[in-house]
């Protein structure tokens, strides 16, 4: 199933803005940030079509995941 | 003339008077809170607690409003209520020369109308969203790293760092990038909007909602959480 990953901040760098990836019926979203190498500790917030979502939460074909990389200073 | 009379009328004169009669509390006098407490001290808040426990040193130069060349090595929460004596000498400064932590939390939080999260860890972050939950104040996050920032503005039950960070001892994009100069004035510049608003009841929140901007590609984006 085609996921489109939208990618904000320092996770564009050597992967670009949106990002298509080909992956097997009931994958998660785990396993889409593995595909994109994207370490874990590297995610921050995390949406699933637009709604709050999980690193276990299952995809959909066609599905669009935004992450954003964590960002704590002050 | 009325040292507030270009608050007028954006600011209504009795949401000035709000502003007067109420309590903020900046913690972190660095980044984020050198420009909060200017903002919010020249906007007219009537008493502001800055709490820091830290001093200048000369990697603040780049980006810290009261950092400069003769306050290395002086408190950041002083240096913060001397600026105020100056440009606002109206308003009442507290400073706390103290870091904040679970211990002390509670006491230096309580009875503030509005707390502006101006620290600069996750950890001390999440900390603040769970000592502002317990006294029931809202308070107004803020995160700054590199090109990047963002704001979002947190209710007593909302818990809405806990789909932010991950991880409570996480560490930010910072610690790689380091933080450029403007980045922290405009998190802290959305921040103060937002604890004016939280104040006066006026205008939409960033509640529920995280405002993301990188200033590398001009980009601006509110998601929902």
């Amino acid at each position: 199933m085609k996921i489109r990953a939208r990618l904000f901040a320092t996770l564009r760098e050597g992967r670009g803005r949106e990002v298509e990836t080909d992956l097997p019926e009931g994958s998660t979203v785990m396993d889409l940030i593995g595909a994109l190498r994207i370490p874990e500790k590297d995610v921050a917030i995390l949406l699933v079509n637009g709604r709050d979502g999980r690193l276990s939460g299952v995809l959909g074909e066609a599905d669009t995941v935004s992450i954003f990389p964590p960002v704590g200073g002050g | 003339m009325d040292r507030y009379a270009r608050n007028m009328t954006a600011l209504s004169g009795e949401e000035n008077e709000l502003l007067r009669g109420a309590c903020a509390c900046v913690v972190g006098c660095g980044g984020l809170g050198g420009y909060a407490v200017e903002t919010l001290g020249r906007l007219g808040v009537g008493t502001i607690t800055a709490i820091d426990g830290d001093v200048f040193d000369e990697t603040n130069l780049n980006r810290q409003l009261y950092s400069d060349t003769q306050a290395l090595g002086e408190s950041k929460a002083a240096a913060a209520k001397s600026r105020m004596a100056l440009v606002n000498p109206g308003i009442r400064v507290n400073a706390v020369e103290a870091f904040i932590n679970e211990h002390n939390a509670g006491d230096l939080l309580r009875g503030h109308g509005v707390i502006v999260d101006a620290v600069d860890s996750i950890a001390a972050k999440m900390l603040i969203q769970d000592a502002a939950q317990k006294l029931k104040i809202p308070f107004v996050h803020g995160a700054a790293a590199g090109w990047y920032g963002q704001v979002t503005t947190v209710f007593p039950g909302d818990r809405t760092l806990d789909k932010v960070y991950r991880r409570r001892d996480a560490d930010g994009a910072e610690k790689a990038l380091g933080t450029l100069s403007f980045t922290p004035a405009l998190v802290a510049a959305a921040q103060a909007a937002e604890a004016v608003k939280v104040l006066t009841g006026r205008g939409a929140l960033l509640r529920g909602w995280m405002l993301f901007f990188d200033l590398l590609e001009q980009e601006y984006e509110i998601v929902e959480l």
